[in-house]
């Protein structure tokens, strides 16, 4: 019936494409639920671990991941002022 | 045993406190002593749409703050002698809200009432937080739209790990109450269907609340739906979703509008 009544120049269903799309958005939000933000963590004790070394501006470290199909990538970046890269040395 | 049930949903406009009015309503006509809180600090409506507006003396925030006693607070509805309102404070402060004075509110009215039904306001904030803290059952009102429909997944979610319940390892016990639905443009597969939404959701019905004029009707005259016309479509509704809180077993249906003659020969449509 419902086929029969687009057959006969009624406009497509659009409820499949809302229930597909909600489907393949909500598992993937359901996934991040469990672990609450793992960067912000990770960013943290990286942060932590790092300053015990070395003097660092926190707003200067980024922490990001790139989910891939078979491999994700932790990226983090610290930026040293040469300033106390130098004083560093000296102190060694 | 008291029951404390919050009316959430996430996403605004879908029906909260039009709900909980006609949720409190039925459950109070079956006999039952009924409180309904407005947890909306800043944006009450509740008091409007039960046509208590101009009762309103003391809140909500002023209960919490020790302003005033819970007793001066509550407003007893004109039409039925053991429903009551709660109502929220127009306060801009949202930290008014504290989680010590809801968790004291809401102990003390339980020593009171039958139900307490708590109307969360929209969005995942504090006053949200607050609305479902201390539940035993959640009504999650969703339309079959797709904003709609991810907005109570999110809601779920927290009801299954921010509550008292969930934190203490038992479960909240959580109902959709499926609202706006057009049930010949779910046939038309123009909307969601309400197998779609469950499926989804993975949560059990409540009840389905047609598409209807009747609604804005009681809302314009500050009257919940199942009082303002106990025989329309979405009255009857809820009236059945208000039995199913009470565990009858009613068999799932959408009621459907009852033309009139006059509706008839004057090709009115029904909504």
């Amino acid at each position: 019936m419902m086929n029969l009544l687009r057959l006969l120049g009624g406009r497509p269903a659009t409820a499949p494409v809302a229930r597909e799309r909600l489907q393949i958005l909500l598992a993937h939000e359901r996934g991040l639920r469990g672990q609450p933000d793992l960067l912000g963590v990770l960013r943290s004790e990286i942060l932590a671990v790092v300053s015990r070394h070395v003097v660092l501006d926190p707003e200067k470290v980024t922490v990001r991941m790139d989910r891939g199909k078979n491999v994700s990538t932790l990226e983090v970046d610290i930026e040293v002022p040469n300033s106390l890269e130098r004083s560093m040395a000296a102190a060694t | 045993m008291a029951k404390v049930l919050v009316v959430t949903s996430g996403k605004g406009g879908v029906g909260k406190t039009t709900s909980t009015a006609a949720l409190g309503a039925a459950l109070a006509q079956m006999g039952e002593k009924v409180v309904v809180i407005d947890f909306d600090v800043g944006l009450r409506n509740l008091d409007l749409v039960m046509g208590a507006e101009r009762r309103v003396v003391f809140d909500l925030i002023n209960v919490v703050q020790g302003i005033a006693k819970l007793s001066q607070a509550l407003i007893r509805d004109k039409r039925l002698e053991n429903l009551w309102l709660l109502p929220a404070s127009q306060t801009r402060d949202k930290d008014a809200l504290t989680d010590d004075g809801v968790r004291s509110i809401i102990a003390d009215l339980r020593t009171k009432f039958d139900w307490i039904l708590c109307d969360s306001p929209a969005g995942i904030e504090r006053g949200a937080t607050l609305a479902m803290r201390y539940a035993d059952e959640a009504v999650i009102v969703t339309n079959p739209e797709v904003s709609s429909v991810r907005d109570s997944d999110r809601i779920i979610g927290m009801l299954d790990s921010k509550t008292v319940k969930a934190e203490s390892g038992e479960r909240v016990e959580k109902h959709v109450l499926i609202t706006r639905y057009d049930t010949a443009r779910a046939a038309r597969g123009e909307m969601l269907s309400i197998e779609d939404v469950l499926e989804i959701l993975a949560t059990p019905l409540l009840g389905i609340i047609p598409e209807s004029q009747d609604v804005l009707r009681a809302s314009n005259v500050g009257s919940p739906v199942t009082l303002n016309n106990a025989n329309s479509a979405p009255a009857r509704a809820y009236s059945d979703a208000a039995r199913r809180l009470m565990g009858e077993t009613v068999t799932m249906m959408v009621p459907v509008e009852r033309k009139g003659l006059m509706d008839r020969l004057l090709g009115r449509r029904a909504a």
